[in-house]
């Protein structure tokens, strides 16, 4: 009994997981990112010194044995400060979508849900928010409050809010009208229940498309601020810092900046991947 | 004498498009006594659903009066109607689309129970549901699967136990067997008719399709275009009918006799926009039998001696001339 419980309140994350297999490009995407998860782990057994170790002697030495991606101008081996530097973007990454994602849910599903006036308010509202361009914002409120990684956290999760919003919005709008809607009203149930337990259960997919998809934004935007000096200080090895530290020397040093480039690309590139298949695969007008 | 579960006093339900004022309902009434069944029948947008929805407050009416046990229920507070709720459940139409798909049979049947917190725990939650799904006739080893794992029937059984879990007074079913096959509508509408004798329901049943009405009808409501055009006992109107609309309806019924040769009274024609309706008669403009008069002013509805209710000045003089089709 418990075993069959199991197997069919699964049966749609199972038929996903099945489609998603077929799909070659979402899963190098996957093993890209299995690959980063693996290094984020692992950082402390490959680099046991620690992000800040620095050999003084060894300074902007070319990848050889005992550094494979080289070190940097302060002899700090590259390879391990990229491996704790996808800690923090991982870190930066998944909790600005955590972030956003509530924050634009709640927006969403209340517009949606109460309609009329309270939808013309709060979409109103995310159309300003959403004539901001988000780097600004983000600048804006770095510069406001200053380094640290909760606010660089804050301020990349308030630039994505208005497009999570939006994507909630109309998922919502496409599930209210449904009869079980109606029969939950009929059962008595209140508004809060019937969003939590009705409407947001049966519109998961876009939001799970859309909150993977901005995990490599926020990551991108993570590096975009920490690059021209408003994300994460030093010494901290954030990948957007590394590079920004590292381009003074890209003629004469050109490794420095490199491979965290390489690290942002391959973290953005399976991300997307994987995103893209997630989506093709939570679709169900590409079942077959 | 009569035990009046349900009265309705000149209910309107008006819907505001752009292009003008919906006359979804307009000014119906009825009475219905406890432990009966009113079948409301009339074509696919006539306002027959919109009726059973407007009763039991899932849409709010524009005028008119609802009385439930006497009490008038048209305006109730939202603590009022959560109570009142529980005595007024409804029965869907579609099977598939009024289940939630992320829960089991065994979560949507108690999900009512924990609403209202009927039981103190799980387990005697639980219990009730496992009793109603033996009400309703599924098996229990279906407690744990997912509406799209069930077929038709038995999901509509789920949404009549759903609907059955408060144990309701008045219970509205909107079409709830036209999204079923034939043979599987007749097993949901004997479950409905055992359930109304078990537990003294009293039923709105809203259909389109004669045989069904008058198969499970007390009385029977007719509908057309928001109008109430004919109200009677299902027998007395199955004998005859008094509205040229009832006619053609019934006649549209297939008899499975071969040698009878039925006079079909045709209706040609589409229903009409019910956005800002003219005057008068609203069936005047595909009525063979239509006159000035019928599209100046109000039809009243009248009643005979038999409780038959008609919203046609000319149905006495029709019927005098056994429908000869003597227009104008």
């Amino acid at each position: 009994m418990q075993k069959t419980k199991k197997v069919e309140s699964n049966s749609m994350w199972r038929d996903v997981w099945k489609r998603l297999r077929r799909n070659k490009a979402a899963m190098f995407g996957l093993a890209l990112l299995c690959i980063i998860f693996a290094g984020a782990l692992l950082a402390g057994v490959i680099g046991p010194e620690g992000y800040d170790y620095q050999v003084l002697r060894d300074r902007n030495m070319p990848p050889c044995w005992a550094h494979p991606f080289g070190t940097d101008h302060a002899g700090r081996d590259i390879l391990v400060r990229i491996l704790y530097g996808a800690r923090i973007s991982l870190l930066i990454g998944f909790s600005a979508v955590i972030v956003s994602v509530s924050v634009g849910t709640v927006i969403g599903a209340s517009a949606a849900y109460y309609g009329e006036k309270v939808d013309n308010l709060l979409m109103r509202f995310i159309d300003v928010w959403m004539a901001i361009p988000s780097i600004l914002l983000s600048i804006a409120i770095m510069a406001a409050f200053g380094s640290s990684i909760q606010n660089l956290v804050l301020a990349i999760a308030i630039g994505s809010i208005p497009g999570h919003a939006r994507v909630v919005r109309s998922a919502v709008l496409s599930v209210k009208n449904q009869e079980y809607i109606e029969a939950a009203i009929s059962n008595g149930a209140s508004d809060f229940r019937i969003i939590t337990r009705y409407i947001l259960p049966n519109c998961m997919a876009p939001i799970i498309v859309q909150a993977t998809m901005s995990v490599a934004k926020a990551i991108l935007s993570a590096s975009s601020l920490s690059f021209i000096g408003l994300g994460v200080t030093q010494p901290i090895p954030e990948w957007g810092a590394m590079l920004s530290v590292g381009r003074n020397a890209i003629r004469d040093y050109p490794w420095i900046i490199t491979f965290p480039g390489l690290a942002i690309m391959t973290a953005i590139y399976g991300i997307n991947l994987f995103g893209d298949g997630l989506r093709d695969a939570l679709d169900p007008r590409l079942k077959h | 004498m009569s035990d009046v579960l349900l009265e309705v006093q000149h209910l309107k339900k008006y819907f505001n498009t752009p292009k003008g004022t919906l006359h979804a309902v307009d000014d119906v009434s009825f009475k219905l006594e406890r432990g009966k069944t009113l079948g409301v029948v009339g074509e696919s947008g006539c306002g027959k659903s919109t009726l059973g929805r407007t009763v039991i407050h899932l849409l709010e009416s524009t005028e008119g009066k609802i009385l439930f046990e006497g009490e008038d229920i048209t305006n109730v507070s939202k603590k009022e109607l959560k109570m009142l709720r529980r005595q007024m459940q409804m029965v869907f139409q579609d099977p598939f689309s009024s289940l939630n798909p992320r829960m089991t049979v065994e979560q949507i049947i108690a999900e009512p129970l924990l609403i209202y917190k009927v039981y103190p725990n799980k387990a005697e939650t639980m219990a009730q549901v496992r009793k109603l799904m033996d009400t309703v006739g599924i098996a229990q080893r279906l407690a744990n699967s997912y509406p799209h794992e069930l077929d038709g029937g038995r999901r509509q059984r789920v949404g009549v136990a759903r609907a059955l879990a408060l144990e309701p007074k008045l219970l509205v079913c909107d079409e709830p067997v036209s999204a079923l096959d034939v043979s599987i509508q007749a097993q949901i509408l004997n479950l409905m008719q055992d359930l109304q004798e078990e537990f003294n329901l009293t039923y709105i049943f809203i259909t389109h399709d004669m045989s069904v009405v008058k198969h499970i009808s007390n009385d029977i409501l007719v509908m057309y275009m928001g109008n109430v055009v004919e109200y009677a006992e299902g027998k007395e109107l199955f004998r005859e009918q008094y509205h040229p609309y009832s006619k053609a309806l019934l006649s549209a019924v297939p008899v499975p006799t071969i040698r009878r040769n039925v006079e079909r009274h045709l209706i040609t024609g589409e229903i009409s926009s019910p956005i800002n309706p003219p005057a008068g008669c609203r069936f005047a403009s595909r009525c063979p039998y239509a006159s000035e008069k019928c599209t100046s002013g109000m039809i009243a509805t009248t009643e005979d001696s038999r409780g038959h209710f008609v919203a046609c000045h000319k149905s006495k003089l029709l019927r005098e001339s056994q429908w000869a089709t003597a227009a104008k």
